[in-house]
């Protein structure tokens, strides 16, 4: 397993370098980052541009560049914004730990949400039960993130101001304007309506998988095998059913991650929430290369990390199955 | 009542004898929500369709002189106005006719595509099916907004391809895009149908006939893979109209001219009416999208059913 495990981190160097340079090439290609910063630093010397132009690695020459870029990346010479000049990890860093906690929060929600309703219809397949959770799961795919965001706020930050005075929950930032500090209630007020988005999704994706998955496995043989015994219906469910059940859904679930964060961008953006979907949007309509691509680096990291963890998980929890 | 017994008679004759496509079909009724859903998609195609007789006023025509603004729901407007006084009602049939062309276009495209591609790689398989199934991989695990606007920059900035995908803010220029992302999931389905089929008697009894790579392609493989490229056709349209929603949502998306529109830009008009509580603007457009997302997902999932035969036997 640790063999396994280290082999799988080696490979992930060059899998990472590959995928770095196609983006590195596709943002060069797509956002034209030295007509981006004279745009943006429109009396810029071309002394300053060809200072731009060395430390971001954005030769002519696009391997070279790339190579350039690479190299002051790992040694943490990190170009500094194209707006305003500000650092970048800071920045960086304060999107990656906003966005990890409302992740953090709407996936726990989601999946825990989403897991119970779809124990709920599977223990009586073709139920009343049943129906109601298949067809509320399908509803909940069907309407995408920004359509539930804009129907939710309307009703419960606008409307509801209207009608009783106060918003039940704001529409926009972590804290309200000039705060300081930390407080837990405020912090849970304003991320509401944000982590309900983004769980609905997941939600409704986990409950349809943890269906399916458990009506295969109620199926099989060793659960006929259990019952014969005489083992209480619950304890089959549990020690049986649930564990096996999880397998295919906790793989997903790490694979899932991409579309996660999809989920995220689309919801920070809507919320004025300060993390990794808003940084990317905002530095992607500047074209500000030196945000963007240490940000993809992160992505296409996590990505790998993930996708090591789906396969780890799969083994850990199937013993049939050995990684080599 | 006699006259139904012999009805439900002879229908349980024609059922003993009738062909798969027959099957296909009784299923396909037999789901309530899909036939409900064509019924709606099928008034919404008609409305677009004759949109000169169904739209009550011009794309870019003001309901009355001003002041006409943010006018609510009313007899001469029935979903009210927008910020320059024209008719929600008549933006919409003229906004859905927009996007229903995007999403039937593009799904087209890339089904056609994908299925091509799919089938080739699941046939041939090695390298080639190796690289094309590492490319799908990693252009689905990004974020689904990420690859979708890299690309498009990408797409907008190389100046060879201009004649093909005209402006970048052009309906054709976001069929294109859509085309060129959506084959890439329709081929990884029709690739995994290939790959069980072609291990199957009659392609090797085929293959000992002397047929060549291309007719048993055309001839074995990809009408057997019908039902899951007609799922993945009903997907891919949704898929386009969320997608070009979402980019008109985040500013992206086609600037039709002359002041056509598409739902997509509708939404998009909603996000800034939700603050000032102009909720007509936000809640009709809305309504109309989850409407046709929810109707055409309702029809994919009922040909998923309807197309598998192995579901047969509990009906």
């Amino acid at each position: 397993m640790l063999r396994y495990i280290l082999r799988r981190l080696a490979w992930s160097v060059p899998t990472m370098l590959l995928v770095t340079f196609l983006v590195y090439i596709a943002l060069r290609v797509g956002t034209d980052p030295v007509e981006s910063y004279k745009r943006v630093n429109p009396r810029a010397s071309r002394a300053k541009v060809q200072q731009y132009i060395d430390i971001n690695g954005l030769d002519p020459n696009f391997v070279q560049g790339y190579f350039k870029w690479l190299k002051n990346f790992i040694t943490g010479e990190w170009a500094p914004s194209i707006k305003g000049r500000r650092e970048v990890w800071p920045a960086l860093k304060d999107a990656m730990a906003n966005t990890l906690r409302l992740g953090t929060a709407a996936t726990v929600v989601g999946i825990f949400f989403g897991l119970v309703a779809g124990v709920l219809a599977a223990l009586r397949p073709g139920g009343k039960r049943d129906v109601f959770i298949n067809t509320s799961a399908f509803v909940g795919i069907s309407i995408p993130p920004f359509i539930s965001a804009i129907l939710l706020q309307l009703l419960f930050a606008v409307y509801w101001q209207r009608w009783f005075g106060e918003s039940l929950f704001p529409t926009s930032g972590v804290y309200p304007a000039g705060h300081t500090g930390f407080n837990l209630f405020l912090m849970i007020k304003f991320m509401a309506l944000p982590t309900i988005i983004v769980a609905i999704q997941i939600i409704a994706t986990y409950s349809r998988y943890m269906r399916s998955s458990l009506l295969d496995v109620m199926n099989s043989d060793y659960m006929r095998t259990a019952r014969s015994k005489g083992i209480s219906e619950r304890r089959i469910l549990i020690k049986h059913g649930m564990r096996n059940a999880l397998i295919p859904v906790v793989t997903i679930a790490a694979l899932d991650v991409g579309s996660i964060v999809g989920g995220l961008i689309i919801t920070e953006n809507i919320f004025a929430y300060p993390g990794m979907g808003l940084y990317f949007l905002k530095s992607f309509g500047e074209g500000d290369f030196p945000l963007l691509m240490p940000w993809m680096v992160v992505i296409v990291a996590s990505i790998l990390l993930f996708n090591l963890i789906a396969d780890i998980s799969y083994a850990w929890l199937d013993p049939r199955i050995r990684l080599e | 009542m006699p006259g139904s017994t012999q009805g439900s008679a002879l229908s349980e004759q024609r059922e003993k004898v009738s062909s798969p496509r027959q099957m296909a079909l009784r299923r396909f009724v037999s789901h309530k929500a899909a036939v409900v859903s064509c019924i709606i998609i099928g008034v919404l195609a008609l409305f677009v369709i004759l949109a000169p007789f169904t739209a009550r006023y011009g794309v870019n025509q003001s309901v009355q002189a001003p002041p006409n603004s943010f006018l609510s729901p009313r007899s001469n407007a029935w979903l009210g106005t927008d910020d320059i006084g024209r008719d929600l009602y008549s933006r919409l049939i003229y906004g859905v006719r927009v996007s229903l062309l995007i999403g039937l276009a593009s799904a087209v495209i890339s089904v056609t595509l994908g299925a091509l591609v799919g089938a080739v790689a699941g046939f041939r398989g090695g390298k080639f099916d190796d690289v094309l199934m590492r490319v799908t991989d990693l252009f689905l695990a990004f974020p689904f907004l990420v690859t979708l606007l890299v690309v498009r920059n990408v797409l907008g900035g190389l100046p060879w391809l201009k004649p093909l995908t005209g402006e970048m803010n052009s309906v054709r220029f976001i069929i294109v895009l859509f085309s060129i992302f959506g084959w890439m999931g329709v081929a990884r389905i029709v690739r995994g149908q290939v790959l069980s089929l072609k291990e199957r008697e009659f392609v090797e009894a085929a293959r000992a006939v002397g047929a060549s790579r291309r007719y048993i392609i055309a001839r074995h493989l990809l009408p057997n893979s019908v039902g899951p490229i007609m799922v993945a056709l009903t997907f891919s349209v949704v898929g386009a109209i969320i997608s070009e929603s979402t980019l008109a949502f985040f500013g992206y998306g086609p600037q039709a001219g002359d002041g056509a529109t598409s739902l997509g830009i509708l939404v998009g008009a909603a996000k800034g009416a939700v603050q000032t509580g102009f909720w007509w603007l936000a809640v009709f457009p809305c309504f109309v999208l989850i409407i046709i997302a929810l109707s055409i997902n309702f029809i994919g999932d009922a040909l998923r059913d309807a197309t598998d035969p192995r579901l047969d036997r509990g009906v």
